[in-house]
């Protein structure tokens, strides 16, 4: 579904990616983890397109990502930092994109399913934290694309919230679509990912399931194993 | 490309600068009409405002709008949209709403005035157009600044900077040239300066059209006899509009290569 070779990408002198390379074929929840600054939302970035790589080729769908944008369609992205057209209500917003999009989309359920209905009328830049990441979710959930990236879907939610967004991530598991999602949250990351990217110094450090991670670190505990990766004896 | 003009076009019709902008023409429209009490001499005062104003605005607004729509223009790139029609759709929502702010606000007050009936139409109508032309060419322009900028503050500097280059360092700088190279024939350099300020061109095209190169002496006479022949009038719109078109491919060029 998503295969990438030898990705450079330089900001200025720093170096960001540096020659990752990247196959997704299978189903299920790929969590990319890493320390801050280590690449992961450069890396969903080009996936998307909106970084250009200095070097290197991403082919989704197995179409290079070059040559077209059509291919965004296969793809619901969860922006890291939800911003909005402040002026504009909910509603608005959600039939704007259903518009661009063209698509049958499932906005009432979603609506419905994060307790949305009286935001609707709202402007969004009146809504707090924790509800604009709501919006953002419905936005990118409601159309039921074949691969799903989520750029910190945890940030702002509460704990209900939270967990409502773990039974929709199970939803749509099962599916049978790609989710790619990158967190903070290790206890979260470690209940729902069937696979773990973990990216040092822009390239892909370790990757395997839980279960692999803990075995290959020696410790019992998700959060230790991660911490063993990003130590710098270990760097 | 035009759903994202339609969304701009819409945003900015609920903008109150937009309604601003319409109503100051709106007003400029009716105070001179009542104070000329004369169709075609409101046509001259309101060249000299349009000349300078028109830009002014035309760059301010396009750099805030490109500024104010981050967030807009990050949602968009996710979705399945090309690139170019995401910029491409934005400016041209906001030239357009400028354009008929621009329109609607002078037409009004002179249709009031009984326009229709007179001779001065066409005069009208040709600052229309220049005051459209000249609305595309700085909205573009201010876009590009907008776009190389990450810094607000700074593109808003750099904009303000190229508006009083054109629309008064430049002159400066011709009529200089003029007076240290006078022993020297002048006629085709200030032809052909001309043709590199897009507000100096209008400025030209108005004058002329209004009849009222005799004020410009000599070098009046030489550019009567290019500008006021039909062949220099399509020559200079033509220059007008290579003013448009090359921002805008520029702006096409950028945004291929840039990281959001």
């Amino acid at each position: 579904m998503v295969n990438i070779k030898n990705l450079h990408k330089k900001f200025g002198a720093l170096k960001v990616l540096d020659g990752l390379e990247l196959e997704i074929e299978n189903k299920g929840i790929i969590a990319v983890l890493g320390p801050n600054g280590s690449g992961k939302t450069t890396l969903i970035k080009s996936i998307l397109g909106m970084v250009v790589p200095d070097k290197g080729e991403v082919l989704v769908m197995k179409e290079n990502i070059r040559k077209g944008w059509n291919y965004r369609k296969e793809i619901d992205y969860l922006p890291q930092i939800a911003n909005f057209p402040g002026n504009l209500r909910v509603t608005e917003l959600i039939s704007m994109i259903k518009d661009l999009r063209n698509k049958p989309a499932r906005d009432k359920e979603l609506i419905a399913f994060f307790n949305l209905e009286p935001f609707l009328n709202k402007k969004l830049n009146k809504l707090s934290g924790g509800t604009r990441q709501k919006v953002n979710l419905v936005l990118c959930f409601m159309f039921d694309s074949p691969i799903v990236i989520l750029d910190e879907p945890t940030s702002g939610l509460d704990p209900v919230s939270l967990l409502h967004l773990r039974d929709l991530l199970q939803q749509e598991k099962e599916k049978g679509k790609t989710i790619i999602i990158t967190s903070h949250i290790m206890s979260f990351v470690e209940e729902i990912s069937d696979r773990i990217l973990f990216l040092l110094e822009g390239r892909i450090y370790f990757d395997g399931t839980v279960a692999d991670l803990k075995s290959s670190t020696g410790k019992s505990s998700f959060d230790h194993a991660i911490a063993h990766l990003i130590s710098p004896e270990n760097a | 490309m035009l759903k994202i003009l339609k969304y701009s076009f819409f945003d900015l019709t609920r903008s109150s600068w937009s309604y601003v902008y319409f109503l100051f023409y709106l007003l400029l429209g009716f105070v001179l009409l009542f104070l000329n009490n004369d169709l075609s001499n409101a046509v001259i005062t309101l060249m000299n405002v349009i000349i300078m104003l028109v830009p002014l605005i035309g760059t301010i607004f396009g750099v805030m709008y490109y500024y104010n729509s981050r967030e807009f223009t990050d949602l968009l790139l996710a979705q399945p949209v090309k690139r170019s029609s995401i910029f491409l759709g934005q400016y041209f929502g906001v030239a357009l709403s400028l354009s008929l702010s621009l329109i609607l606000g002078l037409g009004i007050p002179f249709a009031a005035y009984g326009l229709f009936k007179s001779a001065v139409i066409w005069d009208f109508s040709m600052l229309l157009v220049i005051g459209i032309f000249l609305t595309l060419i700085f909205s573009a322009l201010a876009f590009n600044i907008a776009i190389s900028t990450e810094n607000k503050i700074k593109g808003f500097g750099y904009a303000i900077l190229l508006w009083l280059f054109l629309a008064v360092i430049y002159d400066g700088l011709f009529l200089l040239s003029l007076i240290y190279f006078q022993e020297y024939p002048l006629d085709k350099f200030s032809l052909i300066a001309s043709m590199f300020n897009p507000i100096d061109l209008s400025r030209i095209l108005i004058l002329l059209k209004l009849d009222i190169s005799a004020l410009l002496g000599y070098t009046g006479a030489v550019f009567k006899d290019f500008f006021g022949t039909s062949k220099g009038l399509i020559a200079s719109l033509m220059v007008l509009l290579l003013w448009v078109i090359i921002p805008i491919l520029n702006i096409a060029r950028v945004i291929r290569k840039k990281d959001f």
